[in-house]
């Protein structure tokens, strides 16, 4: 029987003897009863149970599954399993809003409430996708206004969100308490006004880089008096200003307020005042933190930050200098994550702060801290798990600076509990790649963006294929991998040898034919998402996944070599799968100039735009 | 003419020239075309045929070309953009890119024309957020003679003389662009010349320095009428300034 599990939630008819493998690393759920359906207790009737267990029992205990790996496997074992799962599910996680419909899932799981969804391929979010693609939240929340009245969280990433959406929202859910978009577009501050207006029960408000248009910051003064259960705010991306009195006093009332995340307009003098009324604060975002203070401002903005003792994440720091940093020095004792990624800090200003914070997990810079600030990460962060370094300019062909190789060795050799990396630079060695992975072995994300395609080792001029060769025989662990500098198809036949782990892999301007692909498809056996651009792969090499793509969520690839009629006979051998092609009109007729292959149980869907075609 | 707008003169006639010539071209195999080292082969490749896109992109460091066929650009994102946040963009047409390479040779980019490399769409791949969270504003106050109002103007929005001269045109609604200094209000026939004040507190002629060079110095803007608009009942000796501007 064919295990057709997706978008981490199984629709598959139960298999008769399959083993509950507890994959979730936060929870390892030992579930002592019957496990080995074979194990049969005979009742006096003759017939079989397979537990001895009442549903309602069933359902309790499962209902302490939180992971949505472990409750699909859980939903596979049996009938009974099957339901008790369903029955007992209160979020449903959906990695693709196309592989399944919101009518199907309502269906199965009734009591759900809280959703999380995620909408268009990850290369829209760097402008591949077209505009009007689709990944629309409205259909989903009129199936939902009706099957889960009681809805309470919705969770998007990349969708396409309307304003009359979230007025709809705010109006059909009287329990609502909390929505996160990331990435999404197609709203506007107005969408923000009906929910902070409509929305009595709003714990959680958090809207992160999104394409939203901006009218103002009127809606933050929508929030009734009498509304006090804010607990996260973040706003952190408008551009607009919002009225300060209006935040201020939300931030008063609001006493179980644990994030608190401002834009820019949001200046030193403001934050104090907030913080002052806020110290109970976990998380928060700075706005702009350059202004002239007066020595009496400037104190009193650090005893506000002295103050909050319980800051595990700080965030924001616009244009913040050696001036003002120091005030953040006594509130960093507890701080676990610090994002620096908007501060365009130099490497002195780096190692003072990072000397105040011994806790660091997860660090965020820009790479204006060059690799004399990595070293200073090395040696003051001992207990580092994740580092990543975004470029200050990415686009600016004249900068020269940056990080290179020696700072990724100089953090590895100090910090070996990393196993979660973004490096964006210009320059890297193979060398300089297999002594970081020595040193961390236990990489799970490893994700190095060499800034200029096709570029090779900067000191030996070959190939990169070495550098990932390393981290894919390394790190054994290995889940996530974006590869790039100039690689061969040899870089593509270590990961399908080497990477038995990985489940999510990009390329971009890489390999030199379809052999590269065909390694990757046929050697990876948990690879979940591929998505490539720009490479010589082409029809073969897509022909060859074909049984592939049934077990992960999606393919994409973009300025390949492959061809519509490549395409129509992968759809055509594949009726499970969802074969989608957009064309670029100025191209040949039979290119295929972006191409998004997924599985999905609702077929092929119905609110497609014209420019893409589905086979 | 600064270089702004020969950039995106260029910038115009390069894509104008690709759309040509992407209907023109029929479906071909290109070779590969990179430089060197470049395997060609692994068991399984198909021979002959490219299978490799295209662009008609510089990429890599300064003082190192690379210079590819002008194929087809098959299979390769063929909308450009300019480099964001840079405002000395000038595209080089890819002809004259493709003269001196082939060779590898160096070629120092100081002894080019004033260039960048058009951009690949979507790379590198950071989030178009992060790309404008991280612009930061300037404004000033821009004043014109006679005028009730101030307005505020982000300079940090605009990439040259000609863009500001336009937003101070479309803010105060009454101007025609003479040229990167000077207004002519048609209702009343004065004419404008743009000051500002920089950072040591001297007003100057808009439009002598550099445009980064002016961002970063200015401090506000104003609009001054020159000696001719002060009409014929004008009884005003005229300030020994103007006597300068009137001869701007």
């Amino acid at each position: 029987m064919f295990l057709f599990d997706y978008s981490e939630a199984s629709f598959a008819p139960p298999m008769a003897n399959s083993h509950i493998g507890c994959s979730s690393r936060e929870k390892k759920v030992e579930l002592r009863f019957c496990m080995d359906p074979k194990r049969r207790k005979v009742d006096s009737l003759g017939s079989t149970h397979l537990s001895p267990f009442p549903d309602e029992v069933l359902e309790r205990v499962l209902s302490l599954l939180k992971a949505h790996k472990d409750r699909s496997t859980v939903s596979l074992v049996c009938r009974d399993w099957y339901n008790a799962e369903r029955w007992s599910r209160t979020h449903v996680f959906i990695g693709n809003c196309y592989s399944v419909s919101p009518e199907i899932v309502a269906r199965r799981f009734p009591k759900i409430r809280s959703v999380t969804l995620k909408g268009k391929p990850r290369f829209s979010d760097f402008n591949l996708v077209p505009e009007n693609w689709g990944a629309d939240i409205h259909q989903w929340l009129v199936v939902f206004a009706k099957a889960y009245p009681f809805l309470e969280e919705l969770k998007l990433k990349r969708m396409t969100v309307s304003d009359e959406s979230l007025e709809f929202l705010a109006s059909s859910f009287p329990n609502f308490k909390a929505i996160s978009l990331l990435s999404c577009d197609g709203f506007s501050t107005n969408g923000l006004a009906a929910i902070a207006t409509h929305c009595k029960n709003l714990t959680e408000l958090d809207i992160q880089e999104n394409g939203m248009e901006d009218n103002g910051g009127r809606w933050l003064s929508c929030f009734p008096e009498s509304f006090t259960s804010l607990e996260v705010l973040n706003f952190s991306s408008q551009h607009s200003d919002v009225s300060f009195d209006a935040l201020e006093r939300l931030v008063t009332r609001c006493k179980s307020l644990k994030v608190l995340k401002v834009n820019k307009n949001v200046n030193l003098e403001q934050l104090q005042r907030l913080l002052v009324r806020a110290p109970q604060l976990t998380e928060l975002g700075t706005g702009n933190f350059q202004q002239e203070l007066t020595p009496h401002q400037h104190a009193e903005l650090e005893s506000a930050f002295r103050n909050c003792k319980n800051l595990y994440t700080l965030s924001g720091l616009w244009e913040a200098t050696s001036l003002h940093l120091p005030v953040l020095y006594p509130a960093c004792g507890s701080l676990t994550f610090l994002n620096l990624s908007y501060a365009t800090l130099q490497s002195s200003d780096l190692a003072k702060l990072l000397a105040y914070c011994p806790n660091l997990r997860r660090l965020w810079v820009l790479d204006t801290v060059e690799d004399k600030g990595l070293e200073a990460v090395g040696s003051s962060c001992p207990l580092l798990e994740e580092l990543r370094v975004f470029p200050a300019g990415p686009f600016d062909q004249d900068i020269n600076h940056g990080v290179t190789e020696s700072g990724f060795v100089a953090v590895s050799r100090g910090c070996r509990k990393l196993y979660y990396v973004l490096y964006f630079c210009r320059q890297m060695t193979n060398a300089a790649v297999a002594t970081v992975v020595q040193n961390c072995p236990d990489f799970t994300h490893f994700r190095l963006c060499i800034m200029n395609p096709w570029q090779p080792d900067h000191l030996t001029g070959e190939a990169m294929d070495e550098a990932f060769g390393a981290v894919v025989k390394t790190c054994t662990k290995l889940q996530r991998l974006s590869v790039s500098g100039r690689l061969t198809d040899l870089t593509f036949e270590y990961i399908g040898k080497y990477a038995k782990n990985l489940e999510t892999l990009s390329v971009a301007f890489a390999g030199s034919s379809d052999w590269g692909m065909q390694c990757v498809l046929a050697g990876c056996p948990k690879l979940r998402k591929l998505e490539i651009r720009d490479c010589p792969f082409g029809n073969k090499a897509l022909l060859s996944g074909l049984e592939k793509y049934e077990s992960m969520r999606s393919l994409w690839m973009s300025a390949c070599n492959v061809t519509l009629n490549g395409c129509r006979l992968l759809a055509k051998e594949m009726p499970r799968l969802n074969v989608e092609v957009m064309k670029d009109d100025e191209n040949d007729e039979s290119q295929a100039g972006k191409v998004y292959v997924y599985r999905s149980v609702a077929g092929p869907r119905r609110d497609a735009p014209p420019f893409v075609l589905t086979l | 003419m600064y270089a702004i707008e020969k950039a995106d003169a260029a910038f115009l006639l390069f894509t104008k020239r690709e759309k040509e010539r992407k209907k023109k071209k029929k479906k071909k195999k290109v070779e590969r075309s990179i430089a060197p080292e470049m395997d060609n082969g692994s068991p399984g490749s198909e021979a002959s045929g490219l299978t490799f896109m295209e662009t008609e992109l510089t990429l890599g460091l300064p003082g190192v070309s690379h210079c590819r066929k002008s194929g087809k650009k098959r299979g390769f994102s063929e909308t450009v953009e300019l480099s964001l946040g840079s405002s000395a963009s000038v595209l080089e047409s890819r002809d004259s890119n493709c003269k001196d390479d082939g060779s590898g040779n160096e070629i120092d980019a100081t002894s080019r024309a004033p260039q960048t490399k058009a951009q690949v769409i979507g790379w590198p791949p950071v989030r178009s957020f992060r790309k404008t969270a991280m612009k930061t504003s300037k404004y000033v106050k821009v004043a014109v003679d006679g005028a009730p109002y101030l307005r505020k103007l982000d300079l940090e929005t605009y990439n040259s003389y000609q863009q500001l001269m336009s937003a101070v045109n479309d803010v105060f609604g009454v101007f025609t662009i003479c040229n990167e200094r000077k207004l002519l209000d048609s209702v009343n026939g004065s004419e404008y010349v743009a000051t500002y004040e920089d950072k040591e507190g001297d007003w100057m002629l808009v439009g002598d320095v550099p445009w980064k060079m002016f961002v970063e110095s200015c401090k506000r803007l104003r609009l001054m009428k020159t000696l001719e608009a002060i009409g014929s009942g004008g009884r005003m000796s005229p300030n020994p300034k103007w006597q300068l501007l009137k001869n701007a």
